[in-house]
């Protein structure tokens, strides 16, 4: 993002966690409210990016043993004459897919947990530092119009 | 589904939004581009994906941010269950009109002619920028669209506007826009909670990945003022303009869908049931709104729609189990394949004994499960190929025809609405509200 803007930039989706990151803009004179905001925002993201990442790579890793586990079952190779990756069809994949959903069950359990916290305290931050910028810009106006 | 299958057949892998992006660029069809947008699918199905999963990662080259798959329509309005979190719960419906196939189609010629890649890798382009996230006025009311998903909401409104019309009462106009209105604004509401809780699962599907709240477009402060401002006065609008039950139900429904369906999608595949109640309750909401009470044709009417969430749904979730999986999502067709088709096929005749019921509680005249009686049965009988097959095709067969099958249900039973004067003229029924000196409002 260029240093002159004065605002958050987002960016495309990770490649691992498909969350998108965000660049904090630092005003320069940022009040203790508005750091504890960007603070927990950042923390947030951080949290997100390591769990998803984490996730989405244990999935793929995991579905990959499953096809090779299967194949190797049926006696087929990974590769068919053409070099084309060999694979299964959606019915052989379900039973992939009720597995990694139960084996992951607790562990989404806290993470939704947490989720929803961070998102609330967020979102209530974020009502306060927009309330303390209205107060300052009110203070601010009456000031200038008494000038 | 005939376009779908025309855009499959011509070998269209991605959805005319880029088409539409280009047509935009290439002719300036501003209003063209908007008007699919708003007819867009917010429920993505992965049309193009075949049966076999590769055994290589997910590519991250993500050409088309949506893989949207859209119907077309004719005249008949397509409704869907409220449930537009859950990737397969979108709501899929548009009204449209022959115009709009010749336009798609129209499009999509204009930029087959043109180097097909570059359209995609235009859009995708796009997607891959950074952006500022500060919010731009103009671009206001679209994010608050998708964010309230208009598209659903329009056709939470219109089963409301259905209950209404069934109810054996005379026709009161004020009433009526008061309560729909009342009820898109609490949809709204719900459905903008409803994403802002949950942003990371939102941008991990394929279906969901382009909301407003996970594309940084709006803040999450924003969508929750957004939601507050659009449920405080639809439900007061319903509790004081309509009468006190309807609002009652608006804000229990509101709550259910928020705060019961949300957090259980990710707990237990009883959420499925509940997401069905809350598709059920809008009916039964148009209903009370026009005679004030809880009578057992509102109850059949939320149970019509209530038995139509399954097929639609259970068949619907089929196809995306991958991405339920991965998400942590707990729905039948992950977790129970068995039950999930026992329960479609189920609550498919199921719709057929209510159907029948219609007549005995005075709802209808004996006409409505003679006429409702092949699309029950088609219905059911897809039903029963999705239980037998247990394929993808079965499933999207399903999915699709319970797409016509409950606008053409609730159309076949307002025709057999039965009279409540003898006198009357069905046809009548309509037009008399301009007639009528006295509208009695029951309390």
């Amino acid at each position: 993002p260029p240093a002159h803007s004065c605002n958050d930039w987002i960016g495309p989706p990770d490649k691992h966690s498909n969350l998108r990151p965000v660049i904090f803009y630092v005003p320069p004179e940022e009040s203790p409210l508005e750091r504890r905001l960007r603070e927990a925002r950042q923390e947030a993201q951080a949290c997100d990016q390591r769990f998803w990442a984490r996730h989405n790579r244990a999935f793929r890793q995991e579905k990959e043993e499953f096809i090779y586990s299967r194949l190797k079952a049926k006696g087929l190779e990974m590769r068919d004459e053409t070099g084309q990756k060999a694979t299964l069809n959606a019915e052989e994949m379900a039973d992939f897919y009720k597995d990694f959903l139960s084996k992951n069950f607790r562990k989404h359990m806290q993470y939704n947990r947490d989720w929803y916290k961070r998102n609330f305290t967020i979102t209530f931050l974020m009502g306060q530092v927009a309330l303390e910028r209205a107060l300052r810009w009110l203070r601010w106006k009456k000031k200038n119009v008494g000038d | 589904g005939l376009f779908a299958w025309h855009l499959k057949n011509t070998g269209v892998r991605q959805f005319p939004c880029q088409f539409v992006h280009l047509c935009r660029v290439a002719n300036d069809r501003l209003i063209t581009f908007q008007y699919f947008n708003f007819l867009k699918r917010m429920y993505v199905t992965q049309y193009n994906k075949d049966l076999s999963q590769r055994a290589k990662p997910k590519s991250d080259s993500v050409a088309s941010p949506f893989r949207e798959l859209q119907q077309l329509d004719q005249e008949k309005k397509v409704i869907y269950k409220i449930r537009p979190i859950s990737p397969v719960h979108q709501p899929l419906s548009e009204t449209s009109s022959r115009n709009d196939r010749n336009e798609l189609r129209e499009i999509k010629s204009a930029a087959e002619i043109e180097d097909s890649a570059s359209p995609l890798r235009a859009e995708s382009k796009e997607d891959r920028q950074w952006k500022e996230m500060k919010l731009r006025l103009d671009d206001l009311p679209g994010i608050l669209a998708r964010l309230s998903k208009i598209k659903l909401t329009a056709l939470v409104v219109s089963t409301a506007s259905a209950g209404f019309a069934m109810a054996p009462v005379p026709f009161d106009l004020t009433c009526f826009l008061l309560a729909s209105l009342g009820t898109g604004l609490a949809s709204c509401a719900a459905n903008s909670i409803n994403q802002f809780f949950e942003v990371p699962f939102d941008s991990n599907m394929n279906r969901t990945k382009t909301r407003p709240l996970v594309r940084g477009q709006i803040s999450p402060l924003l969508a929750v003022c957004f939601a507050a401002s659009c449920g405080v006065p639809g439900i007061a609008l319903l509790t004081l303009g309509v009468n006190p039950l309807t609002g009652a139900l608006g804000a229990f429904n509101i709550f259910l869908y928020t705060c019961c369906y949300t957090p259980m999608k990710r707990m237990s595949i009883a959420n499925t049931w509940v997401g069905a109640v809350v598709g059920a309750i809008p009916p039964v909401m148009g209903w009370t709104a026009a005679t004030g009470s809880l009578d057992a044709g509102a109850l059949l009417l939320g149970g019509i729609l209530y038995s139509w969430q399954f097929p639609h749904f259970n068949a619907l979730s089929w196809g995306l189990r991958e991405d339920y999986s991965r998400g942590g999502y707990c729905m039948m067709s992950v977790t129970h394949p068995g039950l999930c088709r026992r329960v479609a096929l189920r609550h498919c005749l199921a719709l057929i004994g209510l159907s029948t019921v219609a007549p005995v509680l005075d709802i209808t005249t004996w006409t409505f499960p003679i006429i409702s009686l092949p699309i029950n049965l088609y219905i059911s009988y897809l039903g029963f190929r999705f239980y037998r097959d247990a394929d993808r095709r079965s499933s999207r067969k399903l999915f699709f025809c319970s797409l016509w099958h409950l606008p053409m249900l609730l159309l076949v039973m307002f025709t057999c609405k039965k009279s409540f004067l003898e006198k009357e003229d069905k046809g009548d029924l309509l037009g008399e509200s301009h007639g009528r000196a006295m509208e009695i409002r029951l309390p």
